[in-house]
């Protein structure tokens, strides 16, 4: 016999697209309102977005090698997650606050249900609500320049005039990464140029969140209002960078549509009836926990079994 | 207007420019002809000449086993040197005649078959049988059954899978190009049989000049019509054509023929030509050798029994150390652990690589992203049938449609984890299917 080569069941090629390129492209698109943020909001928010990933990134490895199990940090999640994490926090938060809720994320919601996709809740997301609920205070003083900074979510409630203009643009108060319209549609823009993302979830939760307020908000169809509930908030930044979260998101293309119609109706809820202004974290976190019923109940036909060829 | 197509698939780099502009040679082997007795679907063939025997080229030497079965030709004149077992491309030892070749290439003379013009259907039908013709796009599906279905007047198409999908492989291509006159004449034949059908010649739009020459072909014949596909993988596959080009969807669980089709590939359609016209047995097929490891990447039109190994010789050689060598093309062939193995009648090509692509990744994490379902051309789940698979859980398999999955290898592909799905969910179908069967 002659010499031995390689076997392996077919496929005998792959894709070019690895995890790490598809995180990395991520964060190149947070990339634009990451700037944006720390030229808005000045040194205090590039600290927090450092502490936030330096955290995420030492706890998963701190992580792997305490339980002995493979160093998964060379994928970029942790390193989305803690710049996301940073992204949803007000500029005038401590350094301290996204170590811990960095800690919370990766080690509670992430490793502790076996890492990288397996988490049934957007790490970020999660970290963040655990903040708010810790340090109300600290998480919703949005003051900078001086100013004491209520959000336009905060301004439109009390019926007060919020300018469009600065909210498309970014000159408002709010979390460091929520407050560019354009950064973020920028971002947006680059994710669904390679392909990470597709429209379904953010186009579906946007409009019905829209309609949900037009019905429900009380001021009927009032286009400034209606804008301002759009761009003012954490709206955009999470339907497009936190509502498609691979791992916390359905798989079904049908599944993605009735997730973000569930997000729409939720954060519409938060944003009426609750307490605070704010509502876009709570919705995701909430609908995250619906995945999975989703995803059963929208399973697709198979070709030749009456589905879609 | 835009190509016929389906839903799903993938573009993998095609690297059909290796062999795509080089002609048909004919090759010539020498020593010894390994000619296994399993080559198609069904019963293995049953050999009728025994050690010591001198064979003559185009001579049966065995005989169907059964109706899913297939003739097996010599290629060559010579000896049977012994009927032993013999390893073939997919790694497994099968029950071979096995003849030293006398290189004088004296014939048998033609197989017994009438004027075409004086033949009925059976007749026809029969004569692909004694030729021993087989499916030659892979599968091996004995041709006579195809065109035995159980209601010939309700088929309706008559589809010829020229779209060779799969990357690298260029045999098809260079067929349609050089005789095209022979499968337009072969997909008449084929048409004779169905009174009701139309015939349909499926091409993909990367090959312009093949699409430009048979509709040339066909121009004044109302009964062929020439079919310009997307260039997607797998546009070839059975039902993923008979979509693209009918609209008909039909499930795993059906035939061609349920959605009143028959599909041949290019080289059985020509081999039926050499059947009825040229009266001679399946003995020859093309061959690309191909694959950034080989020095001199070419199409060879090779006998059947020939070893690969000779075909990589004529080709120059290795270039340097291939990383792997694969029976087929890249996305469904079979990795091969040693060249010494007969090219049978549905060997396509042997793609050799410097590089193991697949060996330089660690499979990782699923991170449920999607694509593999984005991709699925038979609309089912990969990531989730792989993780039953792999737990063995065959109740949640079988709901999550696993035994739809066709096997062609885009979930595996597309994967950002790297992740084994196709892999993983072929064995756990061979399990069920395996299963069923008892």
């Amino acid at each position: 016999m002659s010499d031995l080569f390689n076997v392996s069941s077919g496929p005998h090629i792959r894709s070019k697209y690895t995890t790490q390129k598809i995180m990395g492209i991520v964060i190149l698109a947070l990339l634009p309102t990451t700037i944006y943020g720390i030229v808005h909001f000045g040194i205090k928010a590039a600290v927090l977005v450092v502490s936030g990933i330096v955290t995420c990134v030492i706890t998963e490895l701190i992580y792997d090698l305490i339980m002995k199990k493979p160093i998964t940090v060379g994928d970029l999640s942790a390193v989305v997650t803690g710049l996301l994490l940073a992204l949803n926090m007000p500029p005038n938060a401590g350094w301290w606050m996204p170590v811990i809720g960095g800690i919370f994320a990766i080690v509670f919601v992430k490793m502790l249900f076996g890492g990288l996709g397996q988490n049934f809740m957007n790490p970020a997301l999660a970290g963040r609500c655990f903040l708010v609920i810790c340090f109300t205070a600290e998480m919703t003083d949005f003051g900078y320049d001086g100013i004491t900074g209520a959000t336009p979510l905060a301004m439109i409630r009390n019926n007060e005039a919020v300018s469009v203009k600065d909210m498309i643009l970014g000159n408002i108060p709010g979390t460091i990464g929520e407050t560019s319209l354009v950064a973020i549609v920028l971002g947006a823009c680059i994710m669904l140029a390679f392909g990470v993302i597709d429209l379904k979830i953010p186009l579906t939760y946007i409009i019905s969140f829209v309609i949900f307020m037009g019905l429900f908000a009380g001021r009927g169809w009032n286009v400034d209002y209606l804008l301002a509930q759009v761009a003012g908030g954490g709206l955009m930044l999470g339907a497009f960078f936190m509502a498609t979260d691979y791992a916390t998101s359905p798989i079904t293309s049908g599944g993605k549509i009735v997730y973000g119609i569930a997000l729409g109706i939720m954060t519409g809820i938060f944003r009426c009836f609750s307490s605070s202004a704010e509502g876009v974290s709570f919705a995701i976190v909430f609908c995250n926990l619906l995945v999975p019923i989703i995803e059963t109940l929208t399973l697709p036909k198979c070709f030749g079994k009456g589905g879609e060829a | 207007m835009a190509g016929f197509t389906f839903k799903g698939g993938i573009h993998p780099y095609e690297g059909k420019e290796f062999t795509k502009d080089k002609p048909i040679k004919r090759f010539i082997p020498s020593g010894e002809m390994v000619f296994p007795l399993s080559q198609h679907i069904g019963a293995p063939a049953k050999p009728v000449v025994k050690k010591g025997d001198r064979v003559l080229a185009n001579q049966l030497i065995a005989q169907a086993g059964g109706f899913v079965s297939a003739h097996i030709y010599s290629s060559v004149s010579g000896t049977v040197k012994s009927i032993a077992k013999h390893r073939v491309a997919t790694g497994d030892m099968v029950e071979s005649v096995i003849i030293e070749n006398d290189d004088l290439y004296e014939s048998a003379g033609p197989l017994p078959i009438g004027n075409i013009e004086d033949m009925t259907k059976q007749d026809v039908v029969d004569a692909i049988k004694l030729a021993g013709i087989v499916g030659m796009g892979g599968a091996g599906f004995p041709t006579h059954v195809k065109l035995s279905p159980k209601d010939p007047d309700k088929i309706y198409y008559c589809i010829v899978n020229c779209s060779e999908c799969e990357p690298y492989l260029t045999s098809d291509y260079r067929r349609m190009l050089e005789e095209p006159e022979k499968l337009v004449a072969g997909l008449k034949i084929i048409l004779c049989l169905f009174d009701r059908a139309e015939g349909i010649l499926a091409v993909e739009d990367n090959k312009p000049d093949c699409i430009r020459k048979l509709r040339e072909l066909t121009f004044d014949d109302d009964r062929i019509s020439v079919k310009a596909l997307k260039t997607k993988y797998p546009q070839g596959a059975e039902r993923q054509l008979i979509y693209a080009t009918t609209k008909r969807a039909i499930n795993a669980s059906m035939l061609p023929a349920d959605a009143g089709c028959v599909v041949n590939n290019v080289d059985t359609v020509v081999a039926i030509y050499q059947a009825i016209i040229e009266k001679r047995p399946l003995t020859e097929r093309i061959v690309t050798v191909t694959g950034d490891a080989v020095n001199e990447p070419a199409n060879y039109l090779v006998p059947v029994g020939t070893s690969m190994k000779q075909l990589i010789e004529a080709s120059g050689g290795f270039k340097v150390a291939p990383g792997k060598l694969i029976c087929g093309g890249p996305m469904m062939g079979f990795a091969m652990y040693d060249i010494d193995v007969p090219v049978i009648k549905t060997s396509s090509a042997i793609t050799c690589f410097t590089k193991d692509e697949v060996a330089a990744y660690e499979p990782s994490a699923c991170i449920n992203c999607g694509r593999c379902a984005e991709v699925c051309p038979g609309r089912v789940i990969p990531s989730r049938l792989a993780d039953f698979a792999n737990n063995h859980d065959e109740d949640m398999f079988l709901r999550y449609n696993g035994l739809e999955c066709c096997e062609c290898g885009c979930c595996s592909y597309v994967c950002p984890a790297k992740r084994q799905l196709t892999q993983s969910i072929k064995t756990m179908r061979k399990l069920v299917l395996a299963k069923k069967k008892k």
